[in-house]
């Protein structure tokens, strides 16, 4: 699958976000820009949470994502919130263990309900619920925030393994992330063709 | 920092002192039709309990009033349900609800005389009573559900039982906890008033009745008592029943 992003236009008010975007992606990709550049909103435009105010997205299809906050059931474990979203949760139980175990999470932290985990506990949820759900595209929002630097490693590490045979969009300002990735990056600030202004 | 919680000594030190002071009111006042002491009223109790009577009283009156607020428990949740995917539901039972909740037990008692047998007042009293306080409680925990959670569902697009499972009812249970603890107490309130009202044969408050016109204040305090220790049961059992449900909905259960 192929995600298709055509002349992509988003205002706030009398703010210009973004004027005629257009990208494609068909496998994994970084969305670089700076903070308040609208990688953000223009990960909701692709899942559909948020209107553009012209352009249109097409070949999104099933999507995981990777939101800006975690966005974790806070009574459900780490687990259990992975598992909540697919369908044969229960037998994958052990396998996502195994992840969470690559990234550093074992024993209580597994058991404990998401509201009493750390930050970066939470966002290793977050990012092993994006990389298991059945999907068609995945859109992640700093899925590294509050990582160490290993950790950081063993999640981009674990991306490159699970996340390489479709269209994978990962929206960050982290240059660290990015080299750990090594996935090509499409530059908001480029892809605007200059005609975006940062939030002030 | 001392506990906030009342020790069990304190608490029966507090009730004693009540009671003396009862004691001590009802023998200064000397008549017992005006005033019956502690002792005469426990004695009454003890008299009442072992007859076939008093448990069918108590048998009539708590199925009945149970079974409007179970029915009101009902009706509540669709209801509040039907004004979330709707708004115009949601305009339509704004003002119903107010006027139920403001219009007093009386005149509802005295209007549904027209329309019920006497008999089955007190359900219709108890359904009355509880919709627009479990409406309201329901309402107040669907609009406290996590927007970020219901969008989250909708990207991963979670099947509806998931969504109920780990987004909704988390959010709902507890505020619908807190409209059933006030709902029975409302329900008993009204539903015993209801009976004293219309007088079905075989209800507490058709006792509560016999024992106003004969004057048998002892039967009064007893039967008031009762109806005190029933409202309490129930909540406490339900509560319990509810506390349940809420800590294996809201605890770390099976997705």
């Amino acid at each position: 699958m192929t995600l298709q992003v055509e002349h992509l236009t988003k205002r706030f008010g009398e703010h210009l976000l973004f004027e005629d975007l257009t990208f494609s992606a068909a496998a994994p990709a970084v969305l670089w820009a700076p903070s308040g550049w609208g990688k953000t909103t223009l990960l909701r435009i692709l899942l559909g949470l948020d209107k553009p105010d012209s352009g249109s997205v097409a070949g999104v299809g099933r999507a995981a994502a990777v939101f800006q906050e975690d966005r974790l059931c806070p009574q459900l474990s780490a687990v259990d919130n992975v598992l909540l979203v697919l369908p044969d949760g229960k037998a994958c139980r052990s396998a996502v263990e195994e992840d969470f175990a690559l990234l550093g999470m074992t024993g209580e932290a597994l058991t404990l309900p998401a509201a009493r985990l750390s930050g970066g506990q939470k966002r290793r949820a977050a990012l092993l619920r994006a990389v298991w759900a059945k999907a068609d595209t995945r859109l992640l929002d700093e899925p590294f925030t509050g990582l160490d630097p290993v950790s950081m490693e063993k999640a981009a590490a674990l991306l490159n393994r699970r996340c390489a045979g479709g269209p994978v969009l990962l929206a960050t300002h982290d240059r660290a992330a990015i080299e750990a990735l090594g996935w090509p990056v499409l530059r908001l600030d480029e892809l605007k063709g200059g005609t975006g202004r940062p939030l002030p | 920092m001392k506990s906030k919680k009342k020790s069990w000594p304190a608490r029966l030190a507090a009730v004693a002192f009540w009671l003396a002071l009862w004691q001590w009111a009802a023998v200064a006042v000397g008549q017992e039709v005006f005033l019956v002491s502690p002792i005469r009223a426990a004695g009454t109790l003890l008299q009442l309990l072992p007859t076939g009577d008093f448990w069918a009283r108590v048998a009539f009156s708590s199925g009945r009033i149970l079974l409007g607020f179970g029915l009101g428990a009902l009706c509540s949740v669709a209801l509040a349900v039907g004004a979330r995917l709707s708004r115009t539901v949601e305009l339509l039972l704004d003002p119903v609800m107010q006027l139920v909740k403001a219009t007093p037990v009386a005149s509802f008692v005295i209007l549904a005389l027209v329309w019920v047998r006497g008999k089955d007042l007190s359900i219709l009293i108890s359904f009355l009573m509880a919709v627009p306080v479990l409406y309201s409680a329901v309402r107040t925990g669907i609009q406290s559900t996590d927007v970020q959670l219901l969008e989250m569902a909708r990207v991963f697009r979670l099947p509806a039982g998931r969504r109920l499972r780990a987004i909704w009812l988390p959010a709902v249970l507890p505020a619908f906890r807190e409209g059933c603890r006030t709902a029975l107490g409302l329900c008993w309130k009204s539903g015993v008033a209801a009976e004293v009202i219309g007088l079905p044969d075989g209800s507490i408050g058709d006792a509560l009745y016999r024992a106003k016109i004969t004057l048998s204040t002892g039967d009064l305090f007893a039967w008031t008592f009762v109806i005190i220790c029933l409202s309490a049961l129930f909540e406490r059992a339900f509560l319990a029943l509810l506390g349940l449900a809420v800590r294996r909905v809201c605890g770390e259960g099976e997705p």
